[in-house]
């Protein structure tokens, strides 16, 4: 009787151990399936920088250093290999767009070039989706973060080696709200 | 966001319910009263079959329907590139599996619904008014609270209510015009006792009883239920884009305005981000409105302070309509997620250039009908519409003759079809393959278009066969 018992009791802790395993796997894929929507986003700005500066280039003489410094921000960002040094890299590249476009301003021929009002909106909608799959990368790797830390799946993790993973964080407060500009004169 | 599709489900249900028994009754009385006992299982039996019907159809082809009957039309991205880019961006925030498939309604009035069976399957139609209307936020707000219909599961909710409460109203309607033209005569002397009749008399007055209130009360509960999901709607909007200003000038603007929808109708207003039929200012139309008070939902969403979740929308909506009223726009079970979300307050900067005027929206119209725009040397702008058959069209300003494009004209037809049948784009002739023949008409400076539509001029000088247009590649064959 008392086999029984203990043959039960080892069958359910066999069982949960198994449940919480692949419970951490789901997670683990969740989170790498997060971030690949961010490095999509993140790709397809580095890709239509070239573009961009190309455009500007024949209008903005005067501008050479704004124009540099968003290249040199981008190899960098490319360069970047960790989850850490890419939010690093590219808030870096963020801040310099955001300088580029507060210049632009004084720039009316290049605001009335089609092409470029065409390549500022697919910047803008890039920006505004490397935000929002952030978020919800964000989301699971809370989520999967917890998990690891938290009372029984932490024996599993550890067991397994399963790490935390780092928060994607992109920019500060003041770097996040974009610089008003009044687009009325 | 979890609980509260769950707790809208189990609503939709219990709604579901209740305005079926609604059907079931009233079918049951009708039956009796005309035909006695047995009569009423034949009543009974007619309401579920017709419900069922519709049902299935509504499944499985309702969104068709609609998006037909509100001659709504697919578009592919070249139209309103920036209509997809924010119905993308919304689509990675809200999570969905699928992209919406996106429809431009040709109507200069300002609009737009959601509409399909699930998430996977879900179609976002907006009206070329709108897209004129508003700004890059204001279309964000507008897109996130479409998707949040399509995130709550509203979309086939509203469907099927809108179909039994259709049911409803048909068979109340059959049963008392039928009373109206035979004055209540029927077949009630047919029967055979005299306690049949008794009972029949009963059934008939409980019968005219029902089809006068059953839908009544059926389409009351409905436009309650539509009004709340609107006000739910609008919360997950902004927790979707963290930035309610723009939602609320959208509605603002969206409401200032006094066109009428003309393809929308009674059936399909409640679809609509606002009411697209405008009453013709009643107090008693906030009870039978499909849709609450826009004034209400724009003071709701510019109260809200201190985060983007579903408690500041709630306490919000508690300030401004009051704690008297019974107030939970949000399931209780939704609000007990109390993660902080940042709100985004300043607006962002607008590509420059974006002001849009009266001319825009014609083009915008005659882009999502497939017409194609060809420049003329001169500055001006043709419109050539789909089924044109010649292949030279002379300028009415300057008298140039202008190539039409009419592989591009067969490539936008071509696209669409592949767009409806989801087959990908037939291979025609790459573009830079193709050969273009232009005859020299003397020896001086000529000017005419490429098919691409590119200007190009010839110098006196030019004395080569062929040269290539810089801008598609064709290879340009020149013959004096």
């Amino acid at each position: 009787m008392i086999m029984l018992f203990v043959f039960i009791a080892i069958v359910v802790l066999v069982f949960m151990f198994i449940g919480f395993y692949n419970s951490l796997v789901r997670l683990r894929n969740q989170v790498k399936n997060a971030w690949s929507q961010i490095d999509v986003q993140l790709k397809r700005r580095h890709d239509l920088i070239p573009n961009l500066i190309e455009t500007a280039k024949g209008y903005m003489k005067h501008e050479q250093d704004t124009l540099k410094a968003i290249t040199e921000a981008r190899s960098k960002a490319m360069g970047a290999d960790s989850v850490g040094e890419k939010s690093k890299a590219e808030s870096a590249l963020s801040g310099a767009m955001s300088k580029f476009f507060v210049v632009v301003e004084n720039y009316p021929d290049l605001k009335a070039n089609q092409n470029f009002l065409a390549l500022q909106e697919e910047l803008t909608s890039t920006e505004n989706k490397i935000a929002f799959s952030r978020q919800s990368y964000n989301d699971q790797v809370l989520f999967f973060n917890n998990k690891i830390q938290m009372f029984p799946s932490n024996i599993v993790a550890g067991m397994f080696n399963f790490k935390q993973e780092d928060f994607f964080e992109l920019e500060d407060k003041t770097e996040r709200a974009v610089p008003k500009v009044d687009f009325s004169s | 966001m979890w609980e509260l599709i769950r707790a809208n489900k189990q609503k939709s249900l219990m709604l579901f319910f209740v305005m079926g028994i609604c059907l079931v009754v009233l079918g049951y009385f009708i039956g009796g009263a005309y035909g006695g006992e047995e009569g009423t299982f034949f009543g009974l039996g007619l309401a579920l079959f017709i419900w069922i019907f519709m049902s299935v159809i509504s499944y499985f082809s309702g969104d068709s329907i609609i998006l037909k009957m509100s001659k709504a039309k697919r578009v592919s991205p070249n139209v309103h590139p920036q209509l997809f880019n924010v119905v993308e961006e919304m689509k990675i925030a809200a999570n969905l599996p699928a992209m919406p498939k996106v429809y431009i309604i040709p109507d200069p009035a300002p609009n737009a619904f959601a509409t399909g069976r699930n998430p996977q399957n879900a179609s976002i139609a907006v009206t070329a008014g709108l897209l004129s209307k508003l700004n890059r936020d204001e279309l964000q707000g507008v897109i996130a609270h479409e998707m949040s219909h399509v995130l709550n599961r509203d979309i086939l909710f509203m469907t099927f209510s809108g179909v039994l409460l259709g049911s409803i109203v048909f068979l109340s309607h059959v049963f008392l015009r039928s009373m109206w033209y035979t004055g209540g005569r029927g077949r009630r002397y047919s029967s055979r006792s005299k306690g049949g009749g008794q009972i029949q008399m009963i059934m008939m007055i409980v019968a005219i009883l029902m089809a006068i209130l059953a839908p009544l009360m059926a389409r009351l509960l409905y436009l309650a239920i539509s009004r709340k999901r609107e006000y739910l709607a609008d919360a997950t909007a902004v927790r979707l884009t963290r930035y309610p200003e723009g939602l609320a000038s959208a509605l603002e603007k969206i409401s200032s305005t006094d066109l009428n929808l003309t393809s929308a109708n009674k059936a399909t207003a409640a679809l609509y981000i606002i009411n697209p039929l405008k009453p013709k200012g009643s107090k008693l139309s906030n009870l039978s409105s499909t849709h609450p008070p826009i004034d209400e939902r724009i003071k709701v969403l510019r109260t809200i302070a201190g985060g983007a979740n579903y408690i500041n929308y709630q306490n919000a909506f508690t300030k401004i309509a009051g704690r008297g009223r019974r107030s939970n726009i949000i399931p209780s079970s939704a609000i007990h997620d109390k993660k902080n979300i940042d709100l985004r307050t300043i607006a962002k900067p607008e590509p420059a250039g974006t002001k849009k005027g009266v001319r825009d929206l014609g083009d915008l119209i005659r882009a999502v009908n497939k017409y194609v725009f060809i420049s003329c040397l001169c500055g001006m702008k043709m419109k050539i519409p789909p089924g044109f058959k010649k292949t030279e069209f002379p300028c009415p300003r300057c008298g140039r003759i202008n190539q039409v494009p009419i592989a591009e004209l067969a490539v936008l037809a071509g696209v669409t079809q592949g767009l409806e049948k989801q087959h990908p784009q037939k291979e025609t002739t790459p573009v830079h393959k193709q050969i273009f023949a232009y005859h020299r008409t003397g020896k001086s400076w000529e000017s005419f278009n490429c098919p691409c539509g590119s200007a190009k001029q010839l110098s006196p000088a030019f004395n080569k066969d062929f040269f290539y247009c810089n801008k598609c590649g064709r290879k340009i064959e020149v013959k004096s």
